[in-house]
């Protein structure tokens, strides 16, 4: 069901758990639906050896694709307009995440009651991954 | 990088959705979705990215007969000869040591209508802004580039922000 503006007010805000423990096998089931096969994602040896990093970690499209959810859960199915994210820092196998949405406009458009909202998703040392925000068609 | 033909495909958005989390049943489950108002199975917001499966130049996919920069028998099979993928700002990008690391900075997503099992899209990717930034491990370069996915009927969908960022250095972990 599609969220109501008479319901919601600038403000209000909501958190969402995302994931517990990213798995490596989530990251690679990603690369698979999403077609990005970059090795950095899914390869320990061509990531630490190669690349140089501690390990591989995480798209930033698969932060940006599970954090959708606490927006599209809130404003209901079909109705973002508009959705946008930064990627701050590397998402690791073993972090936990956590989203939290506010929102923080409602204006009219072509008569019709439209939410901006703000979007972060933190890992569990509180560190932001993503931000970003979003806007929504809501009902009357 | 153009898609001539990228069919939306109830399988591929049930795997997608799967895979970013999701378990709302708008994406996987048909008769549930005809009792909404949308009155039928959708794709997640982000769904569009899989279009890369499409796309036949695609760099980040490794191709039968052509090296691939991943590990095999040794850690990498680039070669000075073979070289890496290219620049591939909106999706991210590999790289090595060498030529540092290209990463997905930024994403941005423009939503005409919500994308149905069965549309068929087209794309036409232009490159736009190019920038330059001092980060703290050294030169960021910045480049975007805009897509546009178009309907069967020639509607445009949706509209692709991406921001790609290439590093001279990797970038270290320091969230464990």
């Amino acid at each position: 069901m599609a969220l109501r503006a008479a319901t919601v007010k600038v403000g209000d805000h909501r958190e969402m758990s995302l994931v517990e423990d990213l798995t490596r096998t989530q990251i690679v089931q990603y690369a698979g639906a999403s077609g990005d096969f970059n090795p950095l994602h899914s390869d320990e040896v061509y990531a630490t050896q190669v690349a140089g990093y501690p390990t591989v970690f995480a798209h930033g499209m698969l932060t940006m694709g599970m954090t959708a959810r606490i927006l599209t859960d809130w404003v209901g199915d079909g109705r973002l307009l508009r959705y946008r994210a930064r990627f701050i820092k590397q998402v690791w196998p073993g972090d936990t995440l956590t989203a939290r949405a506010e929102l923080t406009a409602i204006r009219e458009v072509d008569g019709n009651p439209v939410a901006d909202f703000d979007v972060v998703t933190r890992n569990q040392a509180g560190d932001a991954v993503l931000s970003g925000d979003a806007s929504a068609r809501l009902d009357p | 990088m153009a898609v001539e033909r990228f069919p939306v495909e109830e399988g591929a958005i049930l795997l997608f959705a799967r895979a970013v989390g999701d378990p709302n049943p708008i994406y996987t489950d048909p008769a549930y979705a005809a009792t909404t108002e949308l009155g039928g199975l959708i794709a997640p917001p982000t769904f569009i990215q899989s279009s890369a499966h499409f796309d036949p130049d695609y760099p980040l996919r490794p191709k039968p007969g052509q090296a691939w920069f991943g590990s095999g028998r040794t850690p990498t099979g680039r070669t000075a000869e073979t070289g890496g993928p290219g620049d591939g700002a909106g999706s991210g990008d590999a790289g090595g040591a060498k030529r540092g690391t290209g990463l997905h900075a930024e994403q941005e997503f423009e939503y005409h209508r919500p994308l149905r099992p069965g549309d068929v899209l087209t794309s036409e990717t232009r490159p736009e802004k190019r920038w330059e930034k001092q980060g703290r491990s050294g030169q960021l370069v910045f480049s975007e580039t805009i897509t546009e996915y178009r309907d069967q009927d020639g509607q445009l969908v949706v509209t692709a922000r991406g921001v790609g960022v290439r590093t001279e250095a990797p970038v270290a972990k320091e969230s464990r």
